[in-house]
């Protein structure tokens, strides 16, 4: 015997949901769109419409510039040591499966994922101290001259490369190893029949395989490091507060241009710059996918 | 995952030389990747004269509180852990429970506009936080919420990738005949949705709550803006400041930031099978 209207129940549930997702993610997304359209300095009352200015300014600034170049050049680096790194892990964690040491390798690999930002970041700024790190001492042992690492703009961008890859390597390893779990073993046995080493059966059927995964975890692992932000700014000040050089990436800049100089539509175009990226990867991803299920 | 985890045909060298070589490896790499952590613990019960020592000591010789001592004296390292554990364990509560009943209505009930609903939901989900961080706090800020818990909560109430999560969930793996055989025992929809549908969604909302916490507690960008205040500063705040201070040496950053792990460490030795599980099912996080 029900009285109620059969929609009030999906309706009254959704209501807040939607409501809150509104406010604090459908609404704010616009908001950015339409700022970056504006030139807006949060203490004056003006907000003059000034269309795609903000834009073309952004193309001409080099401190922009500097952080887009930076964070491309991270990302990008970042992919292309996890890959393989993490695709021969797996690999050879994966011949440990079922053992209780397969395990042990499988956290401490993914743990730098996990843990706290802050706290790893602050370690591997130890290990690249000019003074006290280990690296300095360790490349001294070969005859290599000590090297400030975080205060050469190059070398500070290999620091974030690598501290970027250590914390991305165990995600990556973590998604091939399920990848690898679910190649067929009726593909293994034949194989094996067909006298394949265990190398060449890895190398000619779970790569193939595994090429979807590797493409996925590669654009999660751009956009990811399109948006690092607390791993730029731990390293980037000294211990004895003197703010050392510090490698400029988008997320930086774009909180720098709102917090700090005020220009809020400016940040806000900068925003837009970073949606579209994402954008771009995410759809080539898609694109990727489609063309690989109809081949 | 297999239940069972049947001994694979692929696997090489489960013993033998080559077996040797992977271990040895795998061993090498492992301890490569934990090393930063085990130097930054180390660290923290180093005296000054050990830390400035070639080659640095895994396990300190003279080994001293003093750095964890003059740490917590001078900072509220447990204020801001404890401000992390109730951010996190309310952006995970709302999370989940947003994500159940989103996810679960748009999955199971046939409203117009619904697909349009969940369209918007999963085109907003690659949108990183980021993007939209600012007019979210300038909302915040005219809504007198800085330095708040509810500021600080509204950038972390919801995930799209959560309602996405249990939708996928509530499409693949539970049945309309159990909703209707409820119903036609006159069973209420609320009742229906807590008492047979929400247990079925354990293993989901599991993962999802991992995910969500390990989110929150990570979170860096967003705590840094909102909360300006040293006693509401988060965990991650409050350290990356606090080694920004003129008098902090390596010893005592070390020291705050190895207390600054114990928690992160702790929580995922106890969550790792479900961690994994979520990471694995789910493959993003927002």
């Amino acid at each position: 015997m029900r009285t109620t209207p059969k929609w009030l129940f999906p309706v009254l549930a959704l209501l807040p949901v939607l409501g809150l997702y509104g406010c604090i993610r459908v609404y704010p997304i616009i908001e950015t769109l339409r700022l970056s359209l504006f030139q807006w300095n949060i203490i004056s009352r003006r907000k003059p419409f000034v269309g795609f200015a903000n834009f073309v300014e952004l193309a001409s600034d080099p401190l922009f510039l500097e952080a887009i170049f930076n964070t491309t050049i991270i990302a990008f680096s970042v992919v292309a040591i996890t890959i393989p790194v993490a695709l021969v892990l797996a690999a050879l964690i994966n011949t440990r499966q079922g053992l209780r040491r397969s395990g042990v390798y499988e956290a401490s690999v993914f743990l730098p994922h996990v843990v706290s930002l802050v706290p790893a970041a602050m370690a591997w700024k130890w290990i690249f101290d000019a003074r006290l790190g280990p690296l300095n001492a360790l490349i001294g042992l070969v005859g290599i001259p000590a090297q400030s690492w975080l205060f050469d703009p190059v070398l500070s961008l290999v620091c974030l490369i690598v501290l970027c890859s250590w914390q991305a390597i165990g995600y990556a390893v973590l998604i091939f190893l399920v990848g690898l779990k679910n190649v067929p073993e009726a593909l293994y046995e034949a194989a094996r029949l067909d006298g394949a080493s265990s190398f060449q059966a890895f190398r000619h059927i779970a790569v193939p395989l595994l090429k979807p995964v590797m493409l996925y975890v590669s654009v999660i692992t751009l956009i990811s490091s399109y948006n690092i932000y607390a791993q730029a700014f731990v390293p980037a000040s000294d211990v004895q507060g003197a703010p050392g050089r510090l490698v400029r990436v988008l997320v930086l800049d774009m909180l720098e241009n709102s917090f700090r100089n005020y220009r809020v539509g400016y940040a806000a175009a900068e925003a837009v710059v970073l949606l579209v990226i994402v954008l771009i990867l995410t759809s080539a991803q898609f694109r990727l996918f489609r063309d690989r299920s109809r081949a | 995952m297999s239940e069972h985890e049947r001994e694979h045909p692929s696997v090489v060298g489960q013993n033998g030389a080559v077996g040797l070589v992977i271990d040895a490896v795998l061993g090498v790499v492992s301890l490569m990747m934990l090393l930063p952590l085990v130097f930054l613990i180390s660290n923290a019960f180093k005296t000054p004269p050990e830390l400035l020592a070639w080659p640095p000591t895994v396990i300190p010789h003279q080994p001293t509180l003093e750095n964890i001592v003059s740490v917590l004296r001078e900072t509220p390292l447990f204020r801001w852990i404890g401000n992390s554990l109730i951010f996190a364990t309310l952006s995970t509560a709302s999370i989940v429970s947003t994500s159940a009943i989103a996810g679960y209505v748009l999955g199971k009930f046939d409203l117009p506009g619904i697909p349009v609903i969940f369209g918007v939901i999963i085109a907003t989900a690659v949108v990183p936080f980021e993007v939209y961080m600012i007019p979210l706090y300038l909302n915040v800020q005219s809504a007198g919420l800085l330095n708040t818990w509810p500021g600080l909560l509204v950038g972390y109430l919801i995930m799209s990738f959560g309602i996405f999560l249990v939708w996928q969930y509530v499409m693949t793996s539970i049945p309309d005949e159990l909703l209707e055989a409820a119903r036609v025992d006159g069973a209420g929809e609320l009742w229906i949705f807590l008492r047979i549908v929400l247990p079925l969604m354990r293993g989901p909302l599991g993962a999802l709550a991992v995910l969500a916490f390990f989110q929150a507690w990570t979170a860096f960008a967003w705590p840094l803006v909102v909360m300006t205040n040293k006693e509401t500063y988060t965990l991650e705040v409050g350290l990356a400041l606090f080694q920004t201070g003129f008098t902090v040496d390596i010893g005592r950053l070390s020291a705050a930031a190895a207390l600054a792990l114990v928690p992160s460490a702790l929580f995922f030795s106890l969550m790792r099978r479900n961690f994994v599980r979520g990471v694995a099912s789910s493959g993003l996080k927002e």
